[in-house]
């Protein structure tokens, strides 16, 4: 399993903070550096592939927006592990390939904490070996996590469909 | 079989071609109507489109309406609604409403809702297709390139925590502040994405535009959609409406099919304020009373509906905005600007002092323009999180546009019954 370093952040972050709307005319590279810019504005800069962020409750709360999501997985974040989720934002983050682990107990993880997750198994293993347990993800949205998003899968369709 | 089925599954059953549907079972759905806006459809769509070499599924279910960068105000904003217009035209698409106002008003206002549908939207704001009987909800603009490319969607049937409202609101308490209170009370997720159902006394005493309100904020309280079982009020506003070819007897929640239910004394509420920075901070108007505002705004799908207008117009009749204090009023669609101007409304707020601004999201998306660093605000509109109507200093307050009316009377917060008695 790959090893993840955290950032952590509270609860209710909205998609404003995420996307603010001030920068929504730009494209998701320029957004990207803009995210979380209003409650962690060291984040964007700092942040590397890899990374995973560990968020309080209601996270993605707001807009429809999917460049909340689609920053987040510019900037190379490798999943949002939180206790609870937006919906709209829920589906939003795995249309644009973007894993969530819905984990009730992820308060305990410390900033700068090296983690790992196995999505399939639902489980997040801390640094000193402390398994969570993480709610199980319907297969479908696991396998279209994994296709890289909702765009890959239907380009697969309509490929198969022109001969 | 034939377990009670709630308003919410008999919707699902119909789009998924089911005779019924079980709670927590995920289904495929065939949509009746997808609607987008400027900002998340065709400047995202259209790419993704080409990409695709894919075509829309059906262009007579595709509703299209700019209204979160119009008026064009910068060269960012005439490229991002140029793209539209090109593709509107391109695509030879059959409705299109540009520049008309918002498009959860807006769409409705021309019959394409109607109970019994199911139908999505590129905005967070769908659920206000709900008030109609319609199943609504919002999506983003990839899975709305899968909806308008192969007619479909999933859902997972959601649980339906209805919420009864016993009876009837006073004078100057509205929709707006029932849903605060509710939002206070349950939290911004409360809704946990299930099915919210609004009924009892003081939900059927509201007319069409007040109910829009409830299915609207539905999206504050979490849910993914804010029904409203349809009756005689639904069917004569959307005749009034050009809706035709609906029926609204089927469309309810059979008994014992919901067991959360929440209740409410409609003539217990009092109006209520939001304080920074979530829609959840609220409680009586009472208690944020005397705080000084530099401006106050009737606006967007959620407050500036004709009904909106109409209140803040009761508030606002014979009396001047205080000194140093702005009221700006964007009219939620041309046709409520419209109806307002013909009855006298508009004319009483603009004698008030209030200044028109066009019928668009405006500064409530925060796309374009916004309010002044530090300035405090109270707000007809959804949403007052840290830096959405302004700099991260701006601090906005939520209220019904009684409340919003009054206040700018005032200078400060007050509960608009004072002002109204």
């Amino acid at each position: 399993m790959n090893v993840h370093r955290v950032w952590r952040i509270g609860s209710d972050v909205d998609t404003d903070a995420l996307a603010p709307g001030s920068w929504m005319q730009h494209g998701v590279d320029v957004i990207a550096q803009h995210c979380l810019e209003s409650v962690r504005p060291d984040f964007a800069g700092a942040v590397r592939p890899g990374d995973v962020l560990i968020a309080g409750r209601n996270f993605g709360i707001g807009s429809s927006r999917e460049q909340a999501a689609a920053a987040l997985r510019h900037l190379g974040v490798a999943a949002v592990i939180a206790p609870s989720y937006a919906g709209l934002f829920f589906r939003n983050a795995f249309n644009l390939g973007l894993l969530l682990l819905t984990c009730p107990g992820c308060d305990v993880i410390h900033e700068g904490e090296k983690i790992a997750f196995d999505a399939r198994a639902g489980t997040v293993t801390r640094q000193h070996g402390e398994v969570l347990k993480a709610d199980p993800i319907p297969p479908f949205l696991l396998d279209l996590v994994e296709a890289g998003g909702l765009l890959t899968q239907l380009q697969r369709r309509f490929q198969t469909r022109t001969p | 079989m034939n377990a009670p089925q709630s308003l919410a599954q008999k919707l699902i059953a119909r789009a998924a071609g089911r005779d019924e549907v079980a709670v927590g079972e995920i289904v495929t759905c065939k949509v009746d109507m997808a609607m987008f806006h400027d900002s998340s459809g065709p400047r995202r769509l259209q790419p993704m489109l080409e990409q695709l070499g894919a075509q829309i599924w059906d262009k007579n279910k595709v509703v299209l309406v700019m209204d979160h960068y119009v008026p064009e105000r910068s060269e960012d904003a005439r490229r991002i609604v140029r793209i539209a217009r090109d593709w509107a035209r391109d695509q030879k698409l059959p409705h299109v409403y540009d520049s008309q106002g918002i498009c959860h008003v807006v769409v409705p206002q021309h019959g394409h809702i109607k109970p019994g549908l199911f139908c999505v939207g590129g905005d967070s704001h769908s659920p206000t297709g709900g008030a109609f009987g319609a199943y609504m909800f919002g999506v983003g603009s990839t899975e709305m390139l899968g909806v308008v490319t192969t007619g479909e969607i999933w859902v997972q049937v959601p649980r339906t925590i209805r919420m009864r409202w016993y009876g009837r609101l006073h004078t100057g308490v509205t929709a707006k502040d029932m849903m605060l209170a509710m939002i206070a009370r349950f939290g911004m997720n409360g809704g946990a994405y299930q099915a919210v159902e609004f009924c009892g006394e003081a939900v059927r005493a509201l007319p069409m535009h007040e109910r829009m309100t409830l299915s609207n904020m539905s999206a504050e309280l979490g849910a993914q959609v804010g029904l409203i079982a349809p009756d005689d009020v639904t069917r004569e506003w959307l005749e009034a409406h050009g809706a035709r070819g609906f029926e609204t007897t089927r469309w309810f929640s059979d008994q014992g099919s919901v067991t959360e239910e929440h209740r409410f004394e409609g003539s217990a509420l009092a109006p209520q304020v939001a304080a920074p920075f979530s829609p959840a901070n609220a409680g009586d108007a009472a208690q944020f009373a005397g705080t000084k505002i530099q401006a106050a705004y009737i606006g967007a799908c959620t407050g500036a509906k004709l009904e909106d207008l109409r209140f803040a117009a009761r508030v606002l009749r014979g009396k001047h905005v205080a000194a140093g204090v702005r009221l700006l009023v964007a009219p939620a669609s041309n046709a409520d600007r419209d109806t307002a101007a013909r009855e006298g409304t508009l004319q009483a707020l603009v004698d008030a002092g209030a200044q028109l601004l066009p019928s668009a999201c405006g500064i409530c998306a925060g796309y374009g323009d916004s309010f002044g660093p530090h300035e405090t605000v109270i707000s007809s509109t959804a949403r007052n999180f840290r830096g959405r109507m302004g700099p991260p200093s701006t601090r906005v307050y939520l209220a019904s546009p009684y409340t919003v009316a009054a206040s700018a009377v005032a200078g400060e917060i007050v509960d608009p019954r004072e002002v109204l008695a």
